[in-house]
């Protein structure tokens, strides 16, 4: 009985209370929190939930390198991002620079500071996902919780598990390539021969699976039933209602200040 | 009850039928022993019957073959099958997940899975941790993994839809001498109660004689021989091995060289730590010297290092401590440096020349053929060196054809190597490497899943390239193999 | 009487091959779609610093002429649909190369998951629009655009585009499309023929006909 804990034993990272919820309520949290960002461009909501992100996190014991880590090309790309909104955006209020279809006013500007922060929020609101992305809990959970067909789940979860064999296959195949006295061959080319060969061995062995997993009864009429169970808890519970009053929070103070715009609004 | 009658099999692509004419039948709870030649279609009959050959666009089906009288795709899960090559039958990334998930398949209730999987492992003497990764590791691991995962499936509890039908594609290939006691025994429990049907394909059939009751023979054309063991090894001994078959008690032709002694070190190591990880070497402080001239032959138990070792021997894994040294006739000039500078050329250490160093100097069999594979025609495959050598047009398809029929491949020539048999692929790989002719040739399991014909072909080209003053080190588990050839021998022990 | 025939009719038939139907997947196709997923994931990731760092720079400083480099985002729904032939497997390849970009670590975070979707429903719309019976190269650039298109509308929302003028909107539409159809489209085709030639997709439709 002790067993039935087995294939859920978490990697080398030390553990964050994020890991007390299943992957896929990981995953759910990610997509929640990313709505309310989604459907205003404002700058108040976006910065209200970036800090709401980051204090999470902290106090989940998410570790800061990590985040460092994750976050750091983030500052690289908002900006970018935020100058073609600051150029392109449609022009209000007052302008202070025009030229052929570059319009800086008042209001693309702010617009561009809505689009840097909202940047920021998506792009670390990843880091939820990190250490839930072992996938064949996640794929327990996509089948067992939400219920997406077995066949499907299953079948996907064998061919993405050859990601963490392309590493090895490609230094076997180096080898292999070395030794049959064709290794010699100039890097930009050895590297798109070699990535070719690797998909081309990666399908094969896909297809070789498929027939070994079938020869294992897998995708038969009969009903399946899981080694591992995948289960919702009060943590996952809890982490539910802390985005849903993130969500809340941010669109509430951007209505108070009186900047929620909803993106859908075709302003004049 | 598996019954076939004129039942046949041609691949879409091939002018030739891989099975034809096959008629038998098979009582529930029965064993038998299916043999025939390297490339008689053995596989192809256990596809079948486990229904997963394909649809009508990947084959043409001729005749009938059913079980209790239905065709083998409407009863999927009733047949449970080891395939012939342990690396494609890994399915999920821990080895506890991966024994556990044929029970979940037959719907098997969670508190009965664990212990399933735990009893299956022991049996096949896998005795590693549930979450270790199934990546890594070694061949005869995994195919101690795939035997398990099957025979947790098959467990003697199993309520299942009629009495289950065990097939097991060559289970032994990859296997040290103790581990085929062990899995054979496992299966011998798992079928003791005359519940499970078991069909076994294996060239050796020693192994298998006490266990099994019936023997059928695979031919060119049909069955070639079909009845209880002793009889029909008794009878028909002259067809069988005119077919390949290894009966027991009929010697191999083959006999050693004479060997003479104190033959000068071609390569030797100092101190050499071996693995693919710093911190999980694989042999640790390892003193080889291979001989020059000779056959050098390293066995040991599954997991010990002899693959690792080997690839390190050959200049490809780098070493994690210690050195790989080389006798200066066989080290490259130093000037002559590759294009490949970002490896500083040592000429004594073969892990710093270049590809087109190691083509002459050193080859390299893997363990796995299909790594090696890198064009698309048997004959294509075979002329990959010649032309990295640039021998002239001529003398390449003259010495391709040669090869050819030594390795029984004729007739395979534009064949596509990823579609051949088991066998079939371990001699091209082989083949590959002989081509060349190298001055020391680095053989992984050379020998596993050949008939008697061919393995005594192929063991006759290693004589030959001997006989011409060429270095061998060969890795096996083969006691016929170690018989002729073991001109001197490495035992490697695992380390704990 | 009747009753009987058919009765005897189900018998018979157990002796042949399990019916498959064209449009079911089998557990080789999924397979394989993963697989391309996977590897389409990884594409995606070398060109999120590649692509991207054109893609901004061109975004910034040009109206929309961006788009030039978005097609390759776009390429595993022309490849997934060419290969598998199923209804459904533009978005799944897509979605699946879009997650592992995603987790691979990007600076779109969960959008990533959105803009799979909407270019694979784009992709797989061409296809559909043909019965998923035609995949050849027009029908692949068609889908390649058609997966721009979808990138394009979700981008209205997800970066805000609908508050931008209309000329870069236009711009960016055209390059988007355009990239998507050659980038992807062709790109996808050439890919599925070269695979086809290597013998690999034997056990599939489009490896058999060579790929078109
Ligand atoms: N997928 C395939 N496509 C085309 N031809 C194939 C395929 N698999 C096997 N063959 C061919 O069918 C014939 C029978 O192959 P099969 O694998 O059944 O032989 P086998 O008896 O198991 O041989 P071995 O003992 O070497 O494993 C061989 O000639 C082989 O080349
Ligand atoms: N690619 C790899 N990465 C990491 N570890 C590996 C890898 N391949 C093998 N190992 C580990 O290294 C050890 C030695 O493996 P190796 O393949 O050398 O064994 P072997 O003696 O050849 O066994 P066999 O007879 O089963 O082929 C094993 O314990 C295995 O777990
Ligand atoms: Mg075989
Ligand atoms: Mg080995």
């Amino acid at each position: 009985m002790t067993a039935v804990q087995t294939g859920t034993t978490q990697a080398a990272a030390a553990p964050t209370l994020l890991d007390r919820m299943n992957s896929v309520t990981r995953l759910g949290l990610a997509v929640l929190a990313s709505l309310p960002i989604l459907i205003t461009l404002d700058w108040v909501s976006a910065l209200t939930m970036l800090c709401c992100q980051f204090g999470i996190f902290v106090a989940c014991r998410v570790p800061l390198p990590l985040l460092a880590r994750r976050t750091a090309p983030l500052l690289l790309v908002a900006p970018i991002g935020a100058v073609s909104m600051a150029l392109y955006g449609r022009p209000g209020g007052e302008i202070h620079f025009q030229w052929w279809l570059v319009t800086i006013s008042d209001r693309s500007l702010l617009l561009a500071v809505a689009v840097f922060l909202r940047i920021l929020v998506l792009g670390s609101s990843a880091v939820i996902l990190i250490g839930g992305a072992d996938p064949t809990r996640m794929a327990d959970g996509l089948a067992q919780i939400l219920r997406l067909p077995a066949r499907l789940v299953l079948g996907t979860l064998a061919g993405v598990r050859m990601v963490g064999l392309f590493a090895e296959d490609w230094r076997t195949m180096a080898l292999a390539r070395r030794a049959r006295g064709i290794g010699d061959i100039g890097r930009l080319r050895r590297f798109f021969t070699m990535a070719f060969a690797l998909l081309v061995f990666a399908i094969r062995r896909g297809t070789k699976l498929a027939t070994a997993m079938e020869a294992r009864g897998f995708g038969s009429e009969r009903e399946r039933t899981w080694a591992r169970p995948s289960r919702l808890g009060r943590a996952d519970l809890f982490g539910l209602l802390v985005t849903l009053a993130a969500g809340a929070l941010s669109i509430g103070m951007a209505l108070w200040a009186g900047t929620f715009w909803l993106v859908l609004w075709d302003a004049t | 009850m598996i019954t076939a009658s004129g039942w046949g099999w041609r691949y879409a692509g091939r002018p030739d039928w891989a099975v034809r004419g096959v008629d038998f039948t098979v009582e529930d709870g029965e064993r038998v022993l299916l043999l025939g030649a390297s490339g008689a279609g053995k596989s192809t009959v256990l596809a079948a019957l486990t229904g997963v050959l394909g649809g009508a666009d990947e084959g043409t089906e001729e005749g009938r073959l059913l079980i209790d009288g239905k065709h083998p795709t409407r009863v999927r899960g009733r047949v449970g099958l080891v395939m012939q090559d342990p690396e494609s039958q890994v399915v999920l990334a821990k080895v506890g997940d991966d024994v556990a998930f044929g029970c979940e398949n037959m719907g098997l209730p969670r508190q009965e899975i664990w212990p399933r999987v735990h009893r299956a492992l022991d049996a096949v003497g896998l005795r590693v941790p549930l979450d270790q990764p199934t990546g890594a590791l070694s061949g005869g691991q995994k195919q101690r993994l795939a035997i398990a995962a099957a025979l947790a499936m098959h467990g003697s509890t199993a309520e299942s839809a009629g009495p289950g039908i065990l097939c097991l594609d060559e289970p032994t290939a990859n296997l040290d001498p103790a581990g085929i006691v062990e899995v054979r025994d496992a299966i011998g429990r798992v079928v003791a109660d005359r519940t499970t049907t078991l069909l076994v394909v294996e060239h050796r059939v020693d192994v298998w004689a006490d266990l099994v009751d019936r023997i059928i023979v695979l031919g060119t054309d049909g069955i070639l021989a079909d009845g209880p063991v002793a009889q029909v090894l008794a009878e028909q001994a002259t067809e069988l091995l005119a077919a390949g078959v290894w009966v027991p008690g009929v010697p191999h032709p083959l006999s050693p060289r004479p060997v003479h002694a104190s033959a000068r070190p071609l390569l030797w190591t100092e101190d050499l730590t071996t693995g693919y990880q710093a911190s999980r070497p694989v042999g640790r402080h390892l003193e080889v010297s291979i001989p020059k001239g000779l056959s050098t032959v390293i066995t040991g138990p599954n997991g010990a290092g002899k693959s690792t070792l080997a690839l390190t021997l050959a200049g490809l894994l780098r070493p994690l401590a210690g050195r790989v040294r080389v006798a200066p006739g066989l080290q490259p000039e130093p000037r002559q440096r590759g294009r490949r500078s970002s490896r500083t050329l040592d000429p004594a250490d073969p892990h710093t020349w270049t590809s087109r160093h190691l083509l002459t100097r050193i080859g390299t069999v893997f363990q796995q053929p299909e790594h090696q594979f890198v064009e698309r025609q048997v004959r294509e495959e075979l002329a990959v060196g010649l032309r990295a050598l640039d021998w002239p047009q001529p003398q390449i398809d003259r010495r391709v054809a040669e090869l050819l029929e030594t390795l029984h491949l004729t007739g395979l020539a534009t064949a596509n190597p990823f579609t051949l048999s088991g066998g079939e692929q371990r001699r091209l790989s082989v083949g590959t490497v002989l081509a060349t002719s190298p001055a020391l040739i680095v053989l992984d399991e050379p020998t596993f899943g050949q008939d008697r014909n061919t393995w005594t072909d192929l063991v006759q080209l290693v004589l030959q390239i001997l006989a011409e003053g060429r270095t061998i080190i060969s890795v096996t588990h083969d006691p016929a193999y170690l018989e002729v050839l073991a001109e001197n021998r490495l035992v490697v022990t695992a380390t704990p | 009487m009747t009753n009987n025939l058919t009765n005897q009719q189900r018998l018979d038939d157990q002796t042949t091959p399990a019916p498959t139907s064209r449009h079911r997947w089998r557990v080789v196709d999924i397979v394989v779609a993963a697989v391309l997923g996977v590897a389409c994931g990884l594409i995606f990731f070398a060109w999120n610093s590649v692509g991207y760092a054109w893609f901004t720079t061109m975004d910034a400083l040009t109206p929309g002429l961006g788009g030039i480099a978005a097609g390759l985002w776009f390429l595993g729904g022309p490849l997934g649909m060419l290969i598998i032939r199923k209804p459904g497997a533009a978005i799944m390849v897509e979605l699946i190369g879009a997650v592992v970009s995603a987790l691979l670590g990007n600076v779109w975070g969960i959008t990533t998951l959105y803009s799979g979707l909407a270019q694979g429903l784009g992709a797989e719309l061409a296809f559909a629009l043909f019965a998923y019976r035609n995949f050849k190269l027009p029908v692949a650039l068609l889908a390649g655009a058609g997966a721009g298109l979808g990138a394009w509308t979700l981008e209205l929302f997800t970066s805000g585009n609908l508050a931008k003028g209309p000329a870069f909107l236009a711009i960016y539409f055209a390059t988007t499309v355009i990239s998507g159809a050659v980038l992807a489209g062709g790109v996808g085709q050439l890919l599925t023929k070269a695979l086809a030639s290597t013998g690999v997709l034997d056990r599939f439709a489009s490896g058999r006909d060579g790929g078109s």
